[in-house]
């Protein structure tokens, strides 16, 4: 089945986010790693981007990113379990 | 504080009900070395934590755990949420689906209620320290298991994710007992439990 575009969207956001994880632990552990700090600056902006790309386009991932003024629409964007997105 | 993100952490679409593989995968869920019990018991232990780094990693790797049931709950709800009451019969999974319908409760495989006499928050950060490397092996072990009893690729995919994430977890918590024992006695690391008896009030 072809992924939309929305996934596709999803998936980037996820990998990023997941870098950020994965670099943030290893941080706890080695604050002074100059490599892992530049990895975490790196994928800390590309997320910004993706999240700001995909919330304009599909709505709120989180609750403080509601734009309408019409409509609460955090409850209308996918909940993760459904396997939708 | 935490803020919920509608987004799991790694993706799950799952397409073929299976509740046989729910009944497996729900201990990893609520059973004796599931997400839960890991998430409560980093979280639970980081109060007591006297160093900076060591706490850090309680406290994110605590989180992370929250992201792991998401997932684990997941996929059990996506295993079951199209099974027929003929498959329900069949597979076994009646006597959960007597009490809980196809609703997602924390219980370990065997029926057991989730407990938090599955872990400990011992006040004393070399035996924490000790226990979440324990938790991280023994959660691995249940994820190597499961890969042992599933054969489906939409359920093995998220599930090796997990496993893997035990590695790196354990990794990480070795790390947070070197920097405590950085701190203690190198010849005794016992001399002192250095979350209680540093305090001025509490250490004799």
């Amino acid at each position: 089945m072809a992924m939309t575009e929305q996934q596709n969207m999803m998936r980037r956001l996820q990998v990023q986010s997941f870098v950020l994880t994965d670099v943030q632990l290893y941080l706890d552990t080695h604050p002074d790693d100059p490599k892992a700090l530049e990895c975490y600056r790196k994928y800390r902006h590309l997320r910004e981007q993706t999240m700001a790309d995909y919330v304009n386009r599909f709505g709120p991932i989180n609750s403080m990113q509601v734009e309408s003024d019409s409509r609460w629409t955090w409850v209308d964007t996918p909940w993760p379990w459904e396997g939708t997105v | 504080m935490w803020v919920y993100e509608k987004k799991l952490q790694y993706p799950i679409n799952i397409t073929k009900p299976d509740a046989r593989s729910a009944q497996i995968i729900i201990t990893q869920y609520g059973g004796p070395d599931g997400e839960l019990g890991a998430s409560m018991r980093y979280l639970s232990q980081r109060y007591t934590m006297p160093y900076k780094e060591p706490a850090a990693i309680l406290s994110d790797i605590g989180t992370e755990e929250l992201a792991h049931l998401e997932m684990v709950s997941t996929i059990v709800h996506q295993l079951t949420k199209n099974l027929s009451l003929e498959e329900i019969e069949d597979s076994g999974f009646a006597p959960y689906f007597v009490d809980h319908t196809v609703g997602i409760w924390p219980q370990a495989a065997s029926g057991v209620p989730f407990s938090s006499s599955t872990f400990q928050s011992a006040g004393d950060p070399v035996t924490d320290l000790h226990e979440d490397m324990a938790a991280e092996q023994k959660a691995r072990k249940t994820y190597d298991n499961i890969l042992r009893l599933i054969d489906n690729p939409e359920v093995i995919d998220p599930i090796r994710f997990l496993r893997e994430r035990e590695i790196v977890h354990f990794q990480r918590f070795g790390e947070a007992l070197r920097k405590v024992q950085d701190h203690l006695n190198e010849k005794n690391f016992y001399a002192i439990n250095p979350a209680f008896d540093l305090n001025p009030h509490q250490g004799k």
